[in-house]
């Protein structure tokens, strides 16, 4: 039975992306929360067409560079160009223009509670377009089917499962079909089996609509599946940027640490912790 | 010991020092907060349109519903028992002059001028600004506003300016109804309590109840919609922390509304009065 079901499991092939455009590109990126610095001169591209994952334990900063890249942070320094605009540098209405062609599947959805599922998915139709109620229904229906969550449209925020949110935020996500996603923690929080779904359907995004995916996540089996580039980062710096092969591959103690779940080992020096606790009671 | 309780005493004061000036620099920002956010509302309620951004009819006439509507119960209760409150206390007091029948004239002002505009204001602070920082609160921390930011959806306008507006209306006509049924309440006291019939209790409030007043309750209560939704989308904004964050800011924000409501009653009825 688990092996007709392994069979049935769809085939997706890594895309040849050389040569392809930069969609996101970013370069000597600083960004501080008050004074601390958490990101500190990050470069990054990502090409049409290619899922890059932003791999990182709690506090590498893969959230700083998520929120930098979608315009809720601002940087401190450097540059973020999406689509060949600089997304912090242009104007609220160019802003507004250039996020119509971004769609984001946040942690937890950010469904909003107060609608049901399909005014949810329609929203950014209602917002930026001025297609009749009926086609904007057809159109959010089509999503619906294409996350598989046909038949759920009356549903509100609270009564869908986990992954049923995180499949609704997708369609919502993808309604205006976006030339990039962005999604974090695709999933996190879920049952192997439904994030398994969760990652045949980033893929299938990818190859069905050719769009470009960031995917932030700290799931390593999720990055290797997913990914065609993974970024890894590391209290705010990128320690490698390469393929999933060249990721395992790697020698640097911090990513064989990161993939083989080890903690930093401190060797403490005595001495040292009796002159620093001397010093601060100083 | 002495030495170094010495030392610490400067720091001590240093410290409160720097404590109170924090504090009364984040009071300051809160304030220029509230006005940009009023800014920015008008905006988009007067251009909203032509950006292609117009504030949606829908949610504002939800909001109505729910500040308008559904506060009509509780405010038609209050204002009843607060409307034979003063009357009660009015005709205890004039007893000691024997000019009990004068008592619509206390009544008459009190209530037009004062009472049916506080209280309204003090109602609709505890319902409906208190459920405005909660919901903004928990959409901040479920990323709703972030996932509004970056779907081009300005969050001022889809959140705020529906509630700004729905306010503005609802509160002078809230106001309006507390007005008639205090004074209904009162008058039902009055005419049992001396004998004075409800067709000259009417009469005599409608001799010495001016237009004027009634806008002075009605213009104040205007402020008082600002300043409940400024209050509860600010400290809605503010939650951090998780649901105990929602539950601080909620009571923070009744409590501040209900404070700036007082202070602004005051000084309102000190220019309007010289």
């Amino acid at each position: 039975m688990s092996q007709a079901a392994h069979a049935e499991k769809p085939v997706y092939q890594r895309p040849d992306l050389t040569g392809a455009t930069p969609v996101v590109e970013v370069e000597k990126l600083v960004t501080h929360y008050g004074e601390r610095e958490i990101l500190h001169g990050i470069d990054l591209e990502v090409r049409e067409g290619e899922i890059m994952v932003i791999m990182g334990g709690s506090g590498s900063g893969k959230s700083t560079l998520l929120n930098t890249l979608l315009g809720l942070l601002h940087p401190t320094s450097g540059e973020v160009r999406i689509l060949g605009e600089h997304l912090h540098g242009i104007s609220d209405v160019e802003r507004t223009k250039l996020r119509q062609k971004m769609g984001v599947a946040f942690q937890g959805g950010a469904l909003f509670s107060s609608l049901s599922v399909l005014e949810n998915i329609m929203l950014p139709l209602r917002e930026h377009t001025k297609l009749d109620l009926n086609t904007m229904r057809i159109m959010a229906r089509l999503k619906m089917q294409v996350v598989a969550l046909d038949g759920f449209e009356n549903l509100m925020p609270a009564e869908l499962s986990g992954g049923m949110i995180k499949r609704a935020a997708f369609a919502r996500a993808i309604v205006m079909d976006p030339r990039i996603l962005f999604c974090d923690e695709p999933s996190a929080g879920l049952d192997p089996v439904v994030a398994s779904a969760i990652d045949d359907l980033i893929l299938s995004l990818r190859d069905a609509m050719g769009m470009s995916i960031v995917v932030v996540t700290h799931e390593l089996e999720s990055a290797f599946r997913i990914a065609d580039r993974i970024c890894v980062l590391d209290k705010g710096n990128i320690l490698l940027i390469g393929t999933v092969e060249e990721v395992r591959a790697s020698t640097n103690e911090r990513i064989q640490n990161l993939l083989n779940r080890r903690t930093e080992e401190k060797v403490l020096d005595p001495d040292e912790y009796l002159r620093n606790l001397t010093a601060a009671n100083d | 010991m002495a030495e170094a309780s010495e030392r610490t005493l400067p720091t001590r004061i240093a410290g409160r020092l720097d404590k109170l000036g924090r504090a009364a620099v984040a009071a300051v920002a809160e304030v220029g907060l509230g006005g940009a956010l009023f800014a920015q509302s008008v905006f988009w309620m007067v251009l909203g349109s032509r950006r292609a951004q117009p504030v949606r009819i829908k949610a504002t006439f939800e909001r109505a519903m729910e500040v308008g509507i559904q506060a009509l119960p509780i405010i038609t209760m209050m204002s009843v028992t607060i409307g034979m409150m003063l009357a009660i206390q009015g005709i205890y007091t004039l007893r000691v002059f024997g000019a009990e029948e004068q008592v619509t004239i206390g009544v008459g002002f009190s209530v037009v001028r004062e009472f049916g505009p506080l209280i309204t204001g003090i109602l609709i602070a505890g319902r409906t600004g208190s459920s405005l920082a909660a919901r903004i609160g928990t959409m901040r921390i479920s990323q709703e506003i972030d996932a509004l930011q970056v779907m081009g959806i300005n969050p001022v306008r889809f959140i705020v300016a529906p509630a700004l507006i729905a306010m503005m209306v609802m509160v002078p006509l809230l106001t309006f109804w507390a007005d008639l049924v205090m004074l209904a309440g009162a008058g039902w006291y009055i005419s049992v309590s001396l004998g004075m019939s409800m067709a000259a209790y009417t009469d005599r409030i409608i001799d010495i109840v001016s237009v004027g007043d009634v806008m002075h309750g009605l213009s104040k209560s205007v402020l008082f919609s600002i300043l409940i939704t400024l209050v509860g989308v600010i400290n809605g904004a503010n939650v951090s922390g998780g649901a105990e964050g929602v539950g601080k800011m909620t009571t923070r924000s009744v409590v501040l509304a209900i404070s700036a409501i007082i202070v602004t009653d005051m000084v309102f009825a000190f220019i309007t009065t010289r």
